[in-house]
């Protein structure tokens, strides 16, 4: 029978980096649950082995149950019926397998009936699902919202809300509004305290709110009356049981139509404070943010395999001038980078996982003992990797997911643009990536301080280069070490103009930089442990190496007084 | 709320859906070494069947009972892993060989260990032998009804039990008093996949012939958690009588295997002409092909 991981070797491979022995032993507190939950792992490889078999349980229902509904749960769409949202046949179908699984709630506590899988696997599940139907990997993957809970509720908040995700509890993220949208400290929605009946009413319109009917909602509102900044931003928590929303529209989408956007108006609408006032925005939103951008870079990547499986089987079926199109070198170079670029995005996704998965777990453990010195270093060092890795990783990621997506309709040629092949829903539906939870152009934002600040380099220098590496690799990494000083001196001509918006002209070309050479490391790194991937690793370091050619050549080029022939 | 007890009989078969060249051995009969081993497809059908009863009725017990060589301890952690309660596994060398009269006897005696039972499900037919006789010669020897080609249970209410049968050219339903035999049909719903942590609760599982070649930490594992062993049932456990096992007991005589292979003996070409469609329509039609 099909499935979704077990055709994919580079899962497994990832699942086993050797960084993963501190991930899991970190994430199972010392395999210390194993007396208490007759499901939690004995030991590392059993953990292991947990992940393996579980993945496989997600590869089967995207390969034979979420992928074959994928056409018509697009062409369906979901509908508006009497104020509430019904999913399209296949959606719900699909949502109630992943449940009936135990697949919601993937890295809950087990004590919430979650699995406590680290990020790792479950961004793979992540993937897979995405591969299988972009749109509905949003209504799955919001199970994030948990995890914001898990992180920063309350106690109460925590039992009356978590337990229900692994019965198959949808949610959403309820934080854009007609008038915030990449700027969210403008958000207007309003919360006020009613004291006679003890609870914060919600009022006020969000707008593109994936799964906005969805039984749990995390609403980002202002509580502080007369403020105007993200500092009088709260979230809260809205139970759907209150009926006290008003789905104004199901929005009509180029993709990802499986999902539902809707734009909503609360009305004096119940909902709890999650953590404390004020921190909506500044420390809950922004680690929300950062869960459902590793979110999005796993959908990118998972958009990604799709596409260019599609593209290499109907290329190596069509035949035109008496053989199949894939002999010609136009159509396998292309099949080739489409390959390259995915192993390159799904190493670094992987390794962005793996901080993630550090800092947090350092995070749940400070909650309930005082962390050592060194526990509390590697703990920053972490957060600060996974800072600078998530924004670098989902900007690259979702930009090459549209790449990919556009090469393998491409390859279609004339079939590709007609209704008759996957490959044009999963174009549209990878559309979406480089928008959503923060556009490209903002990832630069947050991704240029790994530039300034010297982090990535520091990174590069102190612990990629001195990686062990295979000797026939040697001189892939001496272009990479070349392309380290070649990256240095840019960054260095850059901050020298001392202008900020010199910075921000320069800044996608500098954080593109940086992600290739990263890149280029990681693939250098996987060759150690399977020489399957010196194929990737000397095509995508060759071509890495002359794009970045070509942004030094542009940077080193320009002047301060260039930016004004650019200016509106 | 009524704890129904529910069997459901399930065989590890070759999985002869994907046959390489290598499927037959050249005495024609099935290479069981180049096949993976599988659960029974429609077997899954009749466990998924018993899972829906145990969703309405969370008190009933679902256990799943196969027949085979040791490493058909497989089929009971596969039907763990989807929700079934426990699982029996009779095996004994002395069964090797049996046709369906020897297995429906094995598996009649083993059913009877677990008495009473309400609902005995089985899967219409295994792939391997076709035969589909398992369940109906399994119901005639506990001396129960039963229903067969069942697509789905409507309700179980006062010791009467309603199902909807698929039959060639409609649905029929029936109702039948319980205990009852069902045999499913490919045609009702597909088995759910396995649950997360019920497979990371059971992939310990062993029966007693695998413990064998484990570990002392295994084994302790076991001691620890009782629920991780799977019972095995010998000739012995089931008081059967030797001369209706194995080989002994199965009347059915295999005379010769053919390997056939379907070829084609005459083409025609057509063209995409309404002359030509129409002929061919016509054509089909009267040799029942169509319509």
């Amino acid at each position: 029978m099909a499935n979704f991981y077990r055709d994919n070797n580079d899962l497994k491979f990832h699942l086993h980096h050797p960084l993963m022995k501190k991930v899991v032993s970190l994430k199972e507190k010392d395999f210390s649950e194993s007396s208490e939950f007759d499901y939690a792992p004995l030991d590392f490889e059993d953990a292991v082995d947990n992940y393996d078999k579980v993945l496989e349980i997600v590869g089967d229902i995207c390969a034979n149950i979420i992928a074959p509904n994928a056409e018509s749960v697009d062409s369906e769409g979901p509908q508006l019926i009497k104020n509430e949202v019904k999913y399209a046949r296949g959606t719900a179908e699909n949502h109630e397998a992943l449940t009936k699984a135990g697949l919601i709630g993937m890295s809950l506590p087990r004590k919430y009936n979650g699995l406590n899988f680290p990020m790792v696997p479950y961004v793979m599940a992540a993937e897979l699902v995405s591969r299988a139907d972009a749109g509905f990997a949003n209504i799955w993957g919001l199970q994030d919202c948990a995890e914001t809970i898990h992180e920063f509720g309350s106690d109460e908040l925590k039992e009356e809300f978590l337990p229900r995700f692994n019965k198959g509890a949808t949610a959403a993220m309820d934080l854009t509004e007609p008038d915030a949208g990449s700027d969210l400290q403008a958000v207007q929605l309003k919360a006020t305290y009613d004291s006679n009946r003890g609870t914060w009413l919600l009022n006020g319109v969000k707008r593109f709110i994936t799964n906005g009917d969805a039984d749990i909602s995390l609403v980002l509102a202002r509580s502080e009356e007369g403020t105007l900044d993200g500092r009088g931003l709260s979230l809260f928590v809205y139970d759907r049981k209150h009926k006290s929303v008003i789905i104004r529209r199901i929005e009509n989408k180029l993709g990802i139509k499986g999902s539902p956007t809707c734009e909503l108006v609360f009305r004096d609408a119940p909902a709890k404070l999650v953590g404390e006032r004020k921190f909506g925005l500044i420390k809950y939103v922004m680690s929300l943010m950062n869960s459902a951008r590793l979110g999005v870079a796993a959908q990118s990547v998972g958009i990604a395999e799709a596409a260019f499986r599609e593209a290499e089987k109907y290329a190596a079926e069509r035949i035109q001038f008496g053989k199949p199109v894939i002999e010609f070198p136009a159509v396998y170079e292309m099949l080739r980078n489409m390959k390259v670029k995915i192993q390159a995005h799904r190493s670094l996704l992987y390794e962005t996982s793996r901080f993630v998965d550090i800092y947090k777990s350092y995070n749940h453990l400070s909650e309930e003992r005082k962390l050592e010195k060194e526990e509390r270093n590697e703990m920053k060092k972490y957060q600060r990797l996974a800072d600078v890795y998530t924004p670098l990783l989902k900007l690259t990621a979702s930009e090459y997911s549209n790449q990919v997506a556009y090469d393998a309709l491409q390859v279609h040629g004339g079939a590709g643009f007609m209704k008759d092949f996957p490959i044009e829903r999963i174009y549209r539906d990878a559309r979406i990536t480089s928008i959503y939870e923060g556009t490209s152009q903002l990832q630069v934002v947050a991704a240029i301080r790994g530039v300034t600040s010297g982090l990535y380099l520091e990174h590069i220098r102190g612990v990629y280069e001195k990686m062990k590496i295979r000797p026939d690799m040697e001189y892939l990494h001496s272009m990479l070490v070349g392309m380290t000083s070649e990256y240095e001196k840019c960054v260095q001509s850059v901050l020298d103009v001392k202008e900020n918006e010199y910075t921000d002209f320069h800044a996608r070309r500098l954080v593109e930089m940086a992600g290739n050479i990263i890149m280029g490391y990681l693939l250098l790194e996987d060759t150690v442990r399977d020489e399957h991937y010196g194929h990737s690793a000397g095509i995508f370091i060759r071509k890495a190496y002359s794009e970045n050619r070509e942004r030094a050549e542009f940077i080193n080029n320009f002047e301060l007084k260039d930016l004004g022939i650019f200016k509106y | 709320m009524k704890k129904f007890n529910i069997v459901v009989l399930a065989k590890q078969v070759p999985d002869t859906r994907n046959v390489g060249k290598d499927a037959m051995k050249a005495d024609g009969t099935v290479n069981r070494g180049a096949l993976p081993a599988i659960f029974n497809p429609e077997d899954l059908h009749a466990l998924e069947q018993a899972l829906r009863i145990k969703d309405k009725y969370p008190d009933a017990i679902v256990t799943i009972m196969t027949m085979g060589p040791a490493r058909a301890a497989e089929i009971i952690r596969e039907g763990l892993y989807r929700g079934a309660d426990r699982g029996y596994l009779l095996t004994d060398r002395k069964f090797a060989g049996s046709d369906t009269l020897a297995t429906s006897y094995v598996l009649a005696l083993g059913i009877k260990q677990l008495f009473p039972v309400d609902i005995v499900i089985a899967g219409r037919q295994a792939i391997d032998g076709d035969t589909a006789q398992v369940g109906p010669q399994v119901a005639d020897k506990l001396n129960l009804p039963q229903v067969t080609y069942a697509e789905e249970v409507l309700s179980m209410e006062k010791g009467k039990i309603i199902v909807k049968r698929r039959l060639e050219r409609g649905v029929e339903t029936v109702e039948a008093p319980m205990p009852v035999v069902l045999t499913v049909h490919s045609s009702a719903p597909a088995c759910r996949s396995r649950n997360a942590r019920l497979l990371m609760k059971y992939k310990h599982a062993k029966s007693v012939s695998e413990l064998q070649e484990m570990s002392e930490d295994y084994i302790q594992l076991q001691k620890d958690r009782p629920y991780l062993l799977i019972e095995e049932w010998g000739a012995s456990n089931i008081s059967a009588d030797t001369e209706n096992l194995g080989l002994s007991g199965s009347p059915t005589k295999v005379r010769k295997i053919e390997n056939v292979v379907f070829k084609a003996k005459e083409s025609k070409v057509l063209s995409s002409d309404d002359e030509d469609i129409n002929g061919l329509i016509k054509e089909l039609i009267e040799n029942h092909t169509i319509g």
